[in-house]
């Protein structure tokens, strides 16, 4: 008892939100509070980034938005806590936020070792190359000779290394510690190829002063499945999490979106029904409403939808869907079915 | 009669002639401080060559090759293959959230007061002339602070929302930078001045504890005690207890910036002979009446460059915050280097350039009227 008070009365003495009594479900304080807290990045272009009116834009905002939909109907019922590479692990542990949507790599010990569940993939991201295009290169095998640059002390310096040593090749790194001094390196030509994750190559590209003068090689070299996180032991809430975003893929699959939703609903396809909840229940199965899926198609779009709004062809980052496409169309994309 | 032209009796005074040219106005003082010997006069050569090295291509960056309008990132990309100008479009775009932050555009209105209410207040109570000096004071320490917490953090009455609840994980931009700033400055002086005193107490347990709080707040950094704040503590309490964010930052700020204001006011009480302390007690002074009338203002009037190097050091310190995911100033205009929308090759030199000249105009200001109060205090010790 006196363990729990003393918390209690400094958060009273101190103007604390103590906002939940232990032991309650994560769904259960969400729908107390009316909002999840949803943990984001910093900043990652496409991913989750504040726009100029402040509101948080991106991919993995947008699963956070969906989560919102499913839970509440509303997409905007949800609120965003921007956090560092170190801290997202313990927000989400201490329960400051409620699910941890960062451009968060699936590792084994990331997913054994830290109290945490990957509820899937958003993102199918990895190690990419960037190069001239006046260099004539058109693959990554090619590259022997280079100077490479990139990152000081992080996985991708390590990452070039034993691939240019798995495939015989010499290279030279010319490392930095910041982003944007890799980028100002490549962009005065002090280094013939600029390696970073994909998704990050093509925001960087913006920031290039010729940016059509350069191309992304095909050859990705190291496996970064990006997706949302929540904390293990409470299986209600991961499988909320797990299936909004297999809704979202699997909307696409069918050809559902936000603006044929209303409609589709009245669709004979019975795989559409049950995703739409116009039969069966399986709203109810993960303790929300039978229209959840709907709400989330409704309001926030399908995985498609989401995609090309953030980081596709269209937007400044122009990302093509490759592997990320569904997995009828050649890509990774692949959801259970709802049934 | 021929020898008469000899002598000449001068009967009026001869005009008064002009230095000559040489020696005075603008050829006159280049001469005297920038050509006065060979040496110097190559030296002066090498400094304007290097003016002009720095200023001339920051004039082109800054004024000639800026974009000034646009709507996205288009209207700032290089035309010709360079890296282009300034581009204050974005800069112009994202102006609101560089003060405001993420607080909702409907309530900085709200913001928009507390910044007059701390100009109204601050600017006659830094005026020496300026009347109502004491109920300034009050105003300015005890109302204004309980208002602009209010007044920012919104006000629900019973069931009866006065002003909409903004929390602080909104806030960013110059408003976390200043509300960290002034509370630590305002909270850290009278905290720093009863350590210094505690310090060089009779009484054992209050030095003691004294001794402890300055040496151990100097003895970490700032980022870890940022960081113990946000990441460790969180731990610590049980699930689902979160103190506000911006609340254990200013914990921080305020507790490390008092350990070092305590050993500069420290530094002022050394000066200060021992003979004022026995006057003082001979006319029969108590503590602290001795210390109010005596003996502080003595020693504060010694360290003000100190105190104001220890406020800017604050006021610098508080970009750190980014490290525990607040946004302040910079960290507000690092962030919005993420969005695509604007991404050009000078978005960034744009962004960091708008951060200097903000923070200078600040520091430039608390260090010219801290000048300004050293000569206005000065009694004799000043060379």
């Amino acid at each position: 008892m006196s363990k729990k008070i003393l918390p209690l009365v400094l958060g009273a003495a101190m103007g604390v939100a103590a906002s939940t009594a232990a032991g309650a479900t994560t769904l259960e304080d969400v729908k107390a509070k009316g909002f999840i807290q949803c943990g984001v990045s910093q900043g990652l272009p496409g991913f989750s980034n504040p726009d100029a009116q402040g509101n948080w834009t991106g991919l993995d905002v947008d699963l956070c938005r969906a989560m919102a939909a499913a839970v509440f109907g509303d997409a905007s019922a949800v609120k965003f806590t921007p956090l560092s590479a170190k801290e997202r692990f313990t927000a989400l542990q201490s329960g400051e936020v409620d699910v941890l949507s960062r451009n968060t790599t699936w590792t084994m010990s990331r997913d054994t070792q830290l109290g945490l569940n990957f509820a899937g993939v958003n993102y199918y991201d990895g190690q990419g190359f960037m190069v001239r295009k006046d260099l004539g290169v058109t693959s990554a095998l090619e590259l022997s000779g280079a100077s490479v640059c990139t990152n000081t002390g992080t996985t991708t310096e390590l990452n070039v290394a034993d691939y240019f040593r798995a495939n015989n090749m010499q290279y030279e790194i010319v490392a930095f510690e910041k982003a944007d001094e890799v980028v100002a390196a490549y962009d005065a030509g002090r280094c013939d190829v600029y390696t970073t994750d994909a998704s990050g190559l093509y925001a960087q590209r913006l920031k290039l002063t010729n940016p059509g003068d350069h191309m992304v090689l095909p050859e990705i070299i190291s496996k970064e499945p990006l997706g949302p996180v929540v904390r293990q032991g409470d299986d209600e809430w991961f499988n909320i999490a797990k299936w909004t975003l297999n809704a979202m893929i699997n909307a696409e699959e069918m050809g559902v979106t936000s603006a044929n939703v209303d409609e589709m609903k009245g669709s004979d396809n019975p795989s559409v029904k049950r995703l739409l909840g116009a039969e069966g229940a399986f709203g109810e199965g993960i303790g929300l409403s039978n229209d959840w899926a709907y709400n989330i198609i409704k309001n926030v779009g399908n995985y498609e939808e989401s995609f090309n709004a953030n980081v596709g062809p269209d937007t400044p980052l122009g990302i093509s869907r490759g592997v990320n496409a569904l997995w009828s169309d050649g890509g990774f994309l692949y959801a259970p079915p709802v049934r | 009669m021929a020898n008469s032209n000899i002598f000449q009796i001068r009967t009026e005074e001869a005009p008064t002639l002009p230095a000559p040219v040489s020696t005075t106005g603008a050829i006159g003082w280049m001469r005297k401080n920038l050509f006065s010997s060979i040496s110097n006069t190559i030296l002066t050569f090498i400094g304007i060559l290097l003016a002009y090295w720095i200023i001339a291509p920051f004039i082109q960056f800054a004024f000639v090759d800026a974009v000034w309008t646009g709507e996205n990132r288009e209207a700032c990309l290089p035309q010709d293959g360079g890296h282009g100008g300034a581009c204050w479009a974005y800069v112009e775009a994202y102006f609101p959230q560089f003060i405001y932050g993420r607080y909702p555009s409907a309530e900085t209105w709200r913001v928009d007061i507390v910044y007059a209410l701390f100009a109204l207040l601050l600017v006659p109570l830094a005026i020496p002339s300026a009347p109502f000096k004491r109920t300034n004071a009050i105003l300015f320490l005890v109302v204004f602070p309980i208002v602009a917490y209010f007044l920012l953090t919104g006000l629900v009455i019973g069931d009866t929302v006065v002003l909409p609840i903004v929390e602080t994980a909104v806030w960013g931009g110059l408003l976390v930078t200043l509300v960290i700033a002034v509370t630590g400055i305002v909270a850290s002086l009278p905290l720093g001045i009863a350590l210094a005193l505690g310090r060089r107490s009779q009484m054992p347990i209050i030095k003691l504890v004294s001794i402890i709080f300055i040496e151990f707040w100097r003895g970490v950094p700032l980022i870890t005690v940022l960081f113990m704040s946000s990441v460790m503590l969180p731990l610590f309490l049980p699930e689902g207890v979160t103190f506000d964010k911006l609340l254990r930052v200013l914990i921080g700020v305020t507790l490390f910036s008092a350990a070092y204001m305590a050993e500069v006011v420290r530094g002022g009480l050394q000066a200060i002979p021992k003979g004022q302390y026995e006057g003082a007690m001979a006319l029969g002074l108590r503590f602290w009446p001795m210390m109010y009338l005596i003996v502080l203002p003595q020693a504060l009037k010694l360290v003000i460059p100190g105190i104001v190097n220890t406020f800017i050091g604050l006021f610098k310190d508080t970009t750190l915050v980014l490290i525990v995911g607040m946004f302040d100033l910079l960290g507000q205009i690092q962030s919005s280097f993420t969005d695509p929308t604007w991404s050009t090759p000078s978005q960034g030199h744009t962004g960091y350039l708008f951060a200097a000249i903000v923070f200078f105009v600040f520091c430039f200001g608390m260090s010219r009227y801290s000048i300004f109060m050293e000569n206005k205090l000065h009694t004799g010790h000043k060379r």
